[in-house]
């Protein structure tokens, strides 16, 4: 596990003359928080096993401004948007892969109006890419027998359309794939978008995560999968609540997959 | 009765559609109260999702026991109504069922049994409709948003129909000519015993009342729409062929914020030139949205739209959990207060007055903007295409942007993306330090 991970920064490649075939765009989640580390470093697994030629920003990523936007703040939104860009292009950036649907959907649909062209996939598309292709494998039973659902994060599915590709990856995993009531296109936002996730929420009944964390529950999993670090601190944080944290755990599908491989 | 009667039919008929016409025109006047947005791309998209989602009601149906009971409802009425052209011939003209003169009885009795057993289906669905509303309590119709005027306004529709259509079945039941002629009175000829008995002249007179209330009653519903979620059923049509096209992600970026920032990032540019050319152009733009003129006209459109169905609302997650947001309410809210920027401007010879009101804070409440999590449901629930989340997210950016009146740990997260790159305290120096953390 402690295997050294190959994770080059564009300013290293340009330094050697190499451009890379992807760039890997972390996310402020990604890069210092805990628990989304463990899936960056996940992916970078995958990406390294698979041997694709990516590399990262490094110190040169800034937040991508999607949730000043969020927020309201959409002059700290196009400041933030028009200095990334600005690097992006620097490095003649093509394509982009990322592990946050919330980066996926501003890097994809809000920079092209501000000047930042660029192929953009989530992970999870990136992953199923690989997987088609046979750069990558998955054999291996790890979780065979084990009742796997999927939460969509709100801004892969309703906001971009993409419902397939995590569960593609999922049913290649020998797993069991069950589904909540509410999903796809109808699933229960975890409650973490639109800023949310940094603001106590506004009075109610209950929060959000807590409802969704009860609609995983009535499927009996053994493992909820996620595609985003915010939804994995929110069902994360739901399963403690409900003191399951014991038999059912939340995990990215770049984790998962990551597993399976043995990484 | 003669020429009178036509006479008095025709002065009825021109005051409804004259009425209602003007109606017509104030709705449009509000609805261009609104900011401009220019929306002429994608004309066959647009027009297939007109054809499939407003004609088609294909999102209707994705509940399926309201979705087919709305179906049933809304070809019945559509298609009885072309029974009205024949009343309006008659009543101008003095003719009696003009069609039988000029269509094969066989055609004529197929057309008009077809709109019988069509008066029947609209009559069962609307009882099942007004049982739904009123007796299973189900969720939807209960919200808090939902009583007094919108609760009886769902209800008159329902009494509206079931007048109408029994109107239509007593006119026919009641013609003895037309039971006569034993084709086209597939109901009507088990109603027409009930009045057995009575004297020709009293059943014609029933007759003849049947036929006046009914047109009549048309057309105080064609002028009733314009106080009623019933709008719909006229707005729909252009409410989705303007409808989101690009990704129920995709947030517009603001042109104006655009100009500014690029200006700061310009190193050529000269701070001093910018501030006269502004200035010149008077008032500073107003980011954002605080009441319905800020708004772009398409979420103007989009409140007279609202059938408040709730369907929205029943899955958002902030509401869900017991929150005072409910994307209905918004869609509602934005509706009254411009139906009350509207009254004002009329009252004051068409300019608007300021009446110290405004859409936030007199209507919509920071509490319930700041509940929103973006994440679409209700867009994608809404069964004609309203986007409530873009008026939410318009009055979020008037509250930061004009008011500085973020929630205070929303402005540290700001503070935070200005300093460090990062919604928290952390160095952007510290980003790559997870590749070697064990
Ligand atoms: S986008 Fe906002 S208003 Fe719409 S359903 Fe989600 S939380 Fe509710
Ligand atoms: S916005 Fe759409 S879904 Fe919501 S109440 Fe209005 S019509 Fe129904």
């Amino acid at each position: 596990m402690s295997e050294q991970l190959n994770v080059p920064t564009m300013a290293e490649l340009m330094a050697e003359g190499k451009q890379p075939d992807i760039l890997f765009w972390v996310g402020s989640a990604g890069s210092y928080d805990d628990r989304a580390k463990k899936i960056t470093k996940a992916f970078v697994k995958l990406l390294n096993k698979a041997n694709v030629n990516f590399a990262v920003l490094g110190t040169e990523e800034s937040c991508t401004g999607d949730i000043a936007k969020r927020a309201g703040n959409e002059f700290l939104f196009q400041m933030q948007a028009v200095m990334n860009i600005e690097v992006l292009n620097a490095y003649d950036v093509k394509k982009i892969v990322t592990c946050d649907p919330h980066s996926f959907n501003c890097l994809k649909n809000e920079y092209p109006g501000l000047g930042g062209n660029y192929e953009v996939f989530h992970h999870t598309q990136f992953i199923k890419e690989l997987l088609d292709s046979g750069q990558l494998e998955v054999t291996e039973n790890t979780f065979k027998g084990k009742r796997i659902t999927f939460h969509d994060p709100c801004y892969l599915g309703r906001a971009n359309n993409e419902y397939d590709a995590p569960r593609d990856i999922l049913k290649k995993t020998n797993a069991t794939l069950v589904e909540m009531k509410r999903s796809r296109n109808t699933a229960l936002c975890c409650g973490a978008g639109g800023a949310q996730m940094f603001k106590e929420p506004e009075p109610g009944a209950m929060d959000i995560n807590m409802l969704r964390t009860e609609d995983a529950l009535e499927t009996k999993p053994d493992i909820i999968a996620t595609g985003c670090p915010y939804c994995n601190t929110m069902m994360t944080d739901g399963i403690k609540f409900k003191e399951k944290e014991n038999s059912i755990v939340v995990k990215d599908i770049a984790e998962l997959i990551a597993e399976a491989k043995g990484l | 009765m003669g020429i009178l009667s036509n006479i008095l039919f025709a002065i009825i008929l021109f005051a409804g559609i004259g009425f209602f016409a003007k109606n017509v025109k104030s709705l449009f006047r509000n609805i261009k109260l609104g900011k401009d947005k220019d929306i002429s791309d994608n004309k066959p998209e647009r027009l297939k999702n007109m054809i499939n989602i407003a004609l088609g009601q294909s999102k209707m149906v994705k509940r399926p026991v309201s979705g087919f009971l709305h179906v049933v409802v809304y070809v019945g009425f559509i298609i009885i109504n072309i029974e009205v052209l024949e009343i309006i011939i008659d009543g101008l003209f003095g003719t009696h069922r003009i069609g039988l003169s000029v269509l094969p009885t066989s055609v004529y009795g197929f057309l008009i049994s077809t709109f019988e057993v069509l008066a029947v289906l609209v009559l069962v669905a609307v009882v099942i409709f007004w049982i739904r509303r009123n007796v299973i309590k189900i969720k939807r119709f209960l919200s808090s948003e939902m009583s007094g005027w919108p609760k009886a306004d769902g209800n008159i529709i329902l009494y509206f129909e079931v007048v109408l259509m029994s109107l239509f079945l007593i006119m026919n039941a009641t013609d003895l000519e037309f039971q006569a002629l034993s084709s086209g009175n597939v109901i009507s000829q088990f109603i027409a015993p009930l009045f057995s008995g009575m004297a020709e002249g009293t059943l014609h007179l029933i007759e003849r009342s049947a036929w006046w209330l009914h047109i009549i009653g048309i057309l105080v519903f064609l002028n009733y729409l314009y106080y009623s979620k019933h709008l719909h059923i006229l707005l729909a049509f252009p409410n989705v062929y303007y409808g989101k096209l690009t990704p129920k992600g995709q947030l517009p970026n603001n042109p104006t914020v655009t100009k500014e920032v690029m200006l700061m990032m310009d190193p050529n540019a000269d701070p001093f030139a910018a501030a006269p050319e502004t200035e010149a152009e008077g008032e500073p733009e107003k980011f954002g949205a605080s009441d319905v003129q800020d708004l772009p006209w398409i979420n103007l459109l989009n409140a007279y739209t609202c059938t408040e169905c709730g369907r929205c609302t029943s899955e958002c997650p902030a509401n869900l959990t017991g929150k005072k947001l409910s994307p209905r309410k918004i869609m509602m809210d934005t509706r009254d207060r411009l139906t009350e920027v509207g009254k004002n401007i009329d009252a004051n010879k068409g300019v608007f007055v300021p009446d110290g009101k405004q859409l936030l804070n007199d209507y919509i409440t920071p509490e319930e903007l700041w509940a929103c999590t973006s994440c679409n449901a209700c867009v994608e629930a809404c069964p004609v295409s309203i986007d409530p989340l873009s008026i939410i997210m318009e009055m979020r950016s008037y509250l930061v942007m004009e008011e500085s009146a973020a929630p205070t740990e929303l402005n540290n997260m700001m503070s935070n993306i200005e300093n460090n790159g990062a919604p928290w305290p952390y160095n952007q120096q510290d980003r790559l330090n997870w590749k070697n953390e064990a």
